[in-house]
């Protein structure tokens, strides 16, 4: 059985860099289950591999980039989005996706995300969100929840985290979602739709980390994770973003910002032929 | 104006700042990312005025972190790029310019030096960051970097640093002294068919033959391929393979990727550097300046061989890489070398380094206006007693 598996392959494999694999990440990691979905969607939309580019910042999801059979560069940490920036306005006919965690894109990052939100520059982003910082060993950071305990939190965390999807709705992304890592379909869909469009998208994804994050939150396995997820999640498509909380007894997911405005280099690339135009 | 909007031939009166933003459009640079700063601001200014006549693109960023960033992503989309800022912004690019070293990503940043550290003197001149240049980002590596001495040169080696960018696939510095940014001077802009312009090399064969990281073996630099032309290509900050493939845990690799880093620009040296010599070939005793003080300094050798003095001037063009040649060879034969600088002792260090046992009297000036012409021709007649 399993030899027929390995000949028939992985269904994903024509988009994977195959030399790369196995991949770094821990048993019961959400991020397989995000690329995978990822690359489904690519898939599903017949998506010319040679024209998309994926980029990445640093931790365990800005490892992503390397395993894409797709043009990809893993930037510094937090950069990613500048980086895109940079890609999609020098050559605005590539579709530019940013895969990276938390830590990566809302601390050190956080300023490029709101501002590439703000231009409404067509780049989506799909975060995923494990709560701390996993590369190095699981530290608080941005989204880290009240009270939960991590190596540098170890009486609990005093900060508040931030809503993600709230942060990209106010500033100015015009696609908006979150899903768990437990939501595959919904997810899968949500990329779809999110790369279908034009302007800045969102995607936060709730991802389980069990090996770092869970097993110091009495959580661990990526079960147990997934039976929170399950158990707390609620869709409330379409509600206001502040309102979508993501705390120990309630996590909201669905989407929250569907709309369309013009994007950054359709009104760069407009001014620069009606410049051109008057001579 | 010129039918090419880009090569505004003819004779122009510019600034340093403003002939630099032509000397880019010149080269091919066809992307700017910037974020304002004093005295570098006029750079964004005119490119962001220029750049759409020619069909490129300007973003101001929302600071020099993404400014960098940027410049590279948009280098990686194949597409000739730069960006403009002064110290404390220069700074803040030392990050993401460890990332274009080591990704060998073509690049030009103009760094208009006004007086440090911190905030410092933003409107006052400075030649405090040519160490920063060349060690600001961390881990061994080597750059390139032009020194102008007047508005012309600000076109000339603009372009030469784009030039070299592309060529050695490695950022390329103008350090512009802030005198020379914001005087006018003539500008003379040749014919666009008398520009020499290089451009990286690309790949000769199919994507799946292609190996992104492995250089040629005569210049050390690997063709480029760029996202959207079919290569499916990674390219990663971390230590890697000539695939590109993330290997950090191998002495072998890690050497052999920051070993030819370093080699391409130091075996290549020779072809890389410039210098301009004036009086040297009798001289007795020698000053060594770049930018702006290259000028007080012809002024004073003149002055010193007035008075029966055998002096002469080695002005670095390029400052790094280091011309450590031509200094060894001015070593060789004066009886004592002046460096004037506008900071507390920078390039005199590797002067000093290289000259041995010849005696080097450095001139430190801060926070005021240039060097006169008096000050190094005293230093020059005391050294030669």
């Amino acid at each position: 059985m399993m030899a027929k598996q390995e000949e028939m392959g992985h269904p994903l494999e024509d988009f994977l860099r195959k030399s790369r694999m196995p991949h770094i990440w821990c048993p019961g990691c959400g991020n397989g289950i995000i690329l995978h979905s990822f690359l489904q969607a690519v898939a599903d939309l017949e998506m010319d591999l040679d024209k998309t580019v994926v980029v990445s910042g640093i931790g365990c999801m800005g490892r992503a980039a390397g395993y894409v059979n797709m043009d990809s560069f893993h930037t510094t940490h937090g950069r990613a989005i500048a980086f895109a920036t940079g890609v999609k306005l020098a050559k605005p006919e590539l579709t530019v996706v940013v895969l990276s965690g938390d830590g990566d894109l809302f601390a050190i990052g956080g300023n490029h995300f709101i501002h590439a939100a703000r231009r409404n520059i067509d780049i989506k982003v799909i975060c995923a969100n494990n709560f701390n910082y996993g590369m190095t060993g699981g530290q608080q950071g941005p989204t880290t929840p009240l009270e939960a305990y991590t190596t540098t939190s170890p009486y609990g965390n005093i900060e508040h985290p931030f809503n993600l999807v709230h942060l990209a709705a106010a500033s100015g992304a015009t696609y908006v979602a979150r899903w768990t890592a437990l939501h595959v379909r919904r997810l899968t869909a949500s990329i779809k739709k999110m790369l279908q469009k034009k302007g800045f998208g969102f995607i936060e994804v709730i991802s389980p980390c069990p090996e770092i994050f869970g097993r110091r939150n009495k959580m661990r396995t990526g079960l147990e994770m997934m039976e929170w997820f399950k158990k707390v999640s609620v869709i409330e498509n379409f509600s206001d973003p502040a309102k979508a909380e993501v705390s120990r007894d309630r996590i909201v997911v669905g989407e929250f910002v569907d709309t369309e405005k013009p994007t950054f280099e359709e009104i760069l690339y407009e001014t620069i032929k009606k410049v051109q135009e008057k001579g | 104006m010129s039918k090419n909007k880009a090569v505004l031939t003819g004779e122009h009166f510019l600034s340093g700042d403003l002939a630099c933003a032509e000397g880019a459009l010149a080269a091919g640079c066809r992307f700017f990312a910037g974020y304002p700063i004093t005295p570098a601001t006029e750079i964004a200014e005119r490119m962001s005025l220029r750049l759409p006549q020619v069909g490129g693109v300007y973003i101001q960023m929302e600071d020099e972190l993404a400014s960098m960033a940027a410049v590279i992503g948009a280098s990686y989309a194949g597409v000739k790029a730069m960006t403009a800022t002064s110290g404390p912004g220069f700074s803040l690019m030392q990050e993401n310019i460890g990332l274009a070293v080591m990704t060998e990503a073509p690049c030009v940043l103009v760094n208009v030096m006004r007086g440090g550290p911190s905030t410092g003197q933003p409107t006052k001149p400075g030649q405090q960051d040519v160490m920063q240049a060349r060690w600001g980002s961390h881990g061994d590596y080597e750059i390139i970097a032009l020194s102008p001495n007047s508005v012309q040169e600000a076109f000339d080696l603009t372009i030469e640093a784009f030039n070299l960018s592309e060529a050695y696939r490695v950022p390329a510095f103008l350090l512009m002294d802030e005198t020379v940014a914001h005087m006018w001077e003539k500008v003379v802009i040749p014919p666009a068919e008398n520009i020499k312009l290089v451009n990286r090399k690309k790949p000769k064969v199919p994507p799946e033959k292609y190996v992104p990281f492995k250089p040629d073996s005569e210049d050390l630099v690997p063709p480029m391929a760029c996202f959207g032309e079919g290569y499916r290509f990674h390219a990663t900050g971390l230590t890697h393979d000539e695939f590109g493939v993330p290997k950090t845990d191998s002495p072998e690799i890690q050497f052999q990727l920051v070993s030819r880093l370093c080699e391409k620009i130091r075996r290549n040296a020779d072809k890389i550097v410039k210098v301009e010599k004036t009086m040297l070939d009798d001289a007795e005793v020698a000053v060594i300046a770049y930018g702006v003080l290259s000028r007080s300094a012809l002024s004073a050798v003149k002055k010193a061989r007035e008075k029966g003095i055998k002096a002469g001037l080695l002005r670095l063009v390029t400052i790094w890489p280091f011309p450590e040649k031509h200094i060894r060879e001015l070593a060789d034969r004066v009886k004592g070398i002046v460096v004037p600088e506008l900071n507390y002792g920078q390039i005199v260090r590797e002067v000093q380094r290289i000259a041995g046992k010849v005696p080097v009297v450095f001139l430190p000036k801060l926070g005021e206006d240039l060097h006169k012409p008096a000050e190094i021709l005293k230093a020059l007649e005391e050294i030669k007693r």
